[in-house]
């Protein structure tokens, strides 16, 4: 958790030093994010599962395994950016041997996709799911619609997690301004798709709740529902100020605090971790700052498959 | 002979076979009905999905993510428009992710005018479908390269949109698709549905092989000297019976086919105008940022000094819909005597 909020804490002084140019992400996830990442099976087959992440995922992917130096990279849009090679934002990533598709910045799209690799794990059998997050306020798209009804087909119901985090905002625009629905969840009954609300700030519950879901979808081959409400601690992105927003819940503070008060961990200790982290973050960014830009060739690499030619001067 | 209807279900069939395709599905495309069109009849991993296009296109992108070999229909393309931006991000995802996450995709959908389908069974989608970078585009014209283009579009790590000319599904062809049984009865005995009840009924599919269709290869239909006439889909047999009716007159026009829109067969386009020195672009998409435009971009920055008349596009009108009426439909878009006419005039240009 520290070292995921660590690197985003980075990423947003890279942004405001002028390094790097438009920060979006997740601190404030952590405490549901977290836990996620560190129940997913991480592989690359339809054994394993399938992440149709948002750009607010960090966390996720910190527990299983990014390096802060790979986020580092993405906001430098450097050549050794090994997600997108220098091409979107930050926060965007694509993980081929860990099955997590490429983070788009259109809203929800990642819900009409995940539809897809549960079919195929469906079909395959095993116990690989297919794992898919947004906020609250792209459940507005039809493309959060097709996830529901698609995933509760009676001919073919699949295993999906669907997963909602919401924080209650959309860019600057309130969630109880747009939304009838007590919470988002409710609509999964409508399908007949087994839901839940966790608070998405408590690292316990949010572990319990993840873990039930991921069990049902594991063994019963169905779609769960689970909706986590949560913080979003700095705010929509860089657009937005990228300050820290002292009046939500900061699940890290929180969980320390929790710690504490149980006796598995002192004060010095928190600091400790806090610090080895900012170190790290330091380091990595010299490192990058040493690493160069992607060419000016390379903007027809990878068009198409195997970078086959898809220049029309070519042709 | 087959006609394209059936070239399609046959090639569908080999890539179940052959090609691993696991999934052939949309709206109506698994049984009892088997597509619109009749198009996926009989085939053994079709399904129906609801009436969803973001939901067939999304999906058929987590398949591909997945790297799990389908074919995806939108009905018809007038209905595509609502997944435009799916369809952009299936076309950047390899990009994006530099080379991580190819998608292996087919979409099909037919376009175009032809069976007085009216405003919404009329759309073209040619000019829209080469502002999708990262796609590959192709258009058969007739039954063999219907079957050759979609098993490339089978094999291919790219997403392939495979355009299907509604006016042509039911023309048949004149050369025989490789495993296909000679009598168009035995064919169709063998595999297209019977009328009524149809659930005991399984197609008895011939020995299919391995045809492809270069994707990015163009056709010369028709060889002729004094101009050149590149055309796809639908108009490309209108273009050959005016070239051959020009013919008679004494006037020897070359027909190219380009059958792949993207990638293109630029060399044969090029190679031709250089001999001919006259050109006229012909589909029926609408005509103001149409694709021939680029292709006429193309001969005027690399051959202005050579062609000796204005390089001309016949397309369809810049209308917001095809009306209902065969007048309206038929002032629409072009039709055998705007084709005709319009080489008339080509060659009557002088320098």
């Amino acid at each position: 958790m520290v070292k995921s909020r660590v690197l985003e804490e980075r990423l947003i002084k890279i942004y405001k030093s002028g390094e790097g140019f438009f920060w979006i992400g997740g601190p404030g996830q952590e405490a549901f994010d977290v836990p996620l990442g560190l129940l997913i099976k991480k592989g690359q087959t339809l054994d394993h599962d399938w992440l149709h992440l948002h750009y607010r995922s960090t966390p996720v992917l910190t527990a299983m395994g990014l390096e802060m130096i790979d986020g580092i990279r993405l906001m430098k849009n450097l050549v050794t950016d090994k997600h997108t090679h220098g091409r979107n934002f930050c926060n965007h990533y694509a993980v081929r041997e860990w099955n997590v598709a490429p983070i788009t910045s259109p809203i929800e799209v990642q819900y009409s996709m995940a539809i897809g690799t549960a079919v195929a794990q469906k079909r395959h059998g095993g116990e690989g799911i297919t794992i898919v997050t947004g906020g609250d306020a792209g459940t507005a798209e039809g493309d959060f619609a097709s996830c529901l009804i698609w995933a509760s087909r009676p001919e073919n119901p699949l295993p999906i997690l669907i997963l909602v985090e919401d924080n209650k905002w959309g860019i600057s625009t309130a969630y109880l301004g747009q939304h009838g629905e007590k919470n988002i969840s409710d609509r999964a009954k409508a399908f007949g798709i087994k839901s839940a609300v966790v608070d998405g700030n408590d690292v316990e519950k949010s572990w319990e709740a993840i873990s039930e879901a991921m069990d049902y979808v594991r063994n019963e081959r169905k779609p769960y529902f689970l909706q986590a409400n949560l913080s979003r601690l700095y705010g929509h992105s860089s657009a937005s100020g990228a300050s820290f927003i002292a009046n939500e819940e900061d699940c890290l503070k929180t969980f320390e605090n929790e710690l504490i008060k149980l006796n598995l961990i002192t004060k010095e200790k928190i600091q400790k971790i806090w610090d080895n982290f900012q170190a790290q973050s330091l380091e990595d960014l010299e490192t990058a700052r040493k690493e160069s830009p992607p060419t000016a060739e390379s903007i027809w690499d990878f068009v198409y498959a195997d970078s086959e030619n898809a220049d029309w001067r070519k042709f | 002979m087959a006609n394209v209807a059936q070239a399609i279900r046959m090639a569908l069939h080999y890539g179940e076979e052959n090609l691993g395709v696991n999934d052939i599905f949309g709206q109506d495309v698994g049984p009892p009905l088997g597509g619109v069109f009749t198009a996926t009849q009989g085939l053994k991993t079709t399904w129906n999905t609801p009436l969803d296009e973001r939901g067939i296109i999304g999906t058929a992108m987590g398949l591909a993510l997945a790297q799990s070999r389908c074919v995806a229909e939108i009905q018809f393309c007038d209905y595509i428009f609502n997944t435009m931006d799916l369809l952009k991000i299936a076309g950047n995802t390899c990009w994006a992710s530099y080379g991580l996450f190819p998608m292996p995709m087919t979409v099909m959908t037919p376009v175009g005018s032809g069976i007085r389908g009216s405003m919404y069974h009329s759309h073209s989608f040619d000019a829209w479908a080469t502002r999708l970078p990262g796609w590959k585009i192709v258009m058969p014209s007739n039954s063999l390269d219907a079957y050759g283009l979609l098993i490339s579009a089978m094999k291919d790590k790219n997403p392939v949109l495979y355009l299907k000319p509604k006016a042509l599904l039911r023309i048949r062809g004149d050369e025989l698709i490789p495993g296909e049984p000679e009598g168009e009865k035995e064919l169709k005995a063998a595999i297209d549905a019977p009328l009524g009840d149809r659930s005991k009924w399984r197609p008895n599919w011939p020995k299919l092989t391995d045809y492809s269709v270069p994707i990015g290869q163009g056709k010369i239909c028709k060889v002729g000297t004094e101009a050149t006439v590149v055309s796809y889909g639908r108009t490309l047999p209108l273009c050959i019976q005016a070239a051959t009716e020009l013919e008679k007159n004494g006037r020897s026009v070359e027909v190219l086919d380009m059958r792949s829109l993207y990638p293109y067969d630029w060399q044969m386009i090029k190679a031709s105008i250089q001999k001919t020195r006259r050109v006229l672009f012909v589909n029926e998409d609408t005509e103001v940022t149409n694709f021939a435009e680029h292709l006429l971009r193309r001969t005027i920055e690399e051959m202005f000094y050579v062609v000796e008349a204005r390089p001309r596009i016949l397309a369809g009108k810049h209308l917001p819909g095809i009306g209902l009426n065969p007048i309206l439909e038929e002032a629409s878009v072009p039709q055998l005597h705007d084709i005709t006419n319009e080489i008339q005039e080509l060659l009557d240009e002088t320098p």
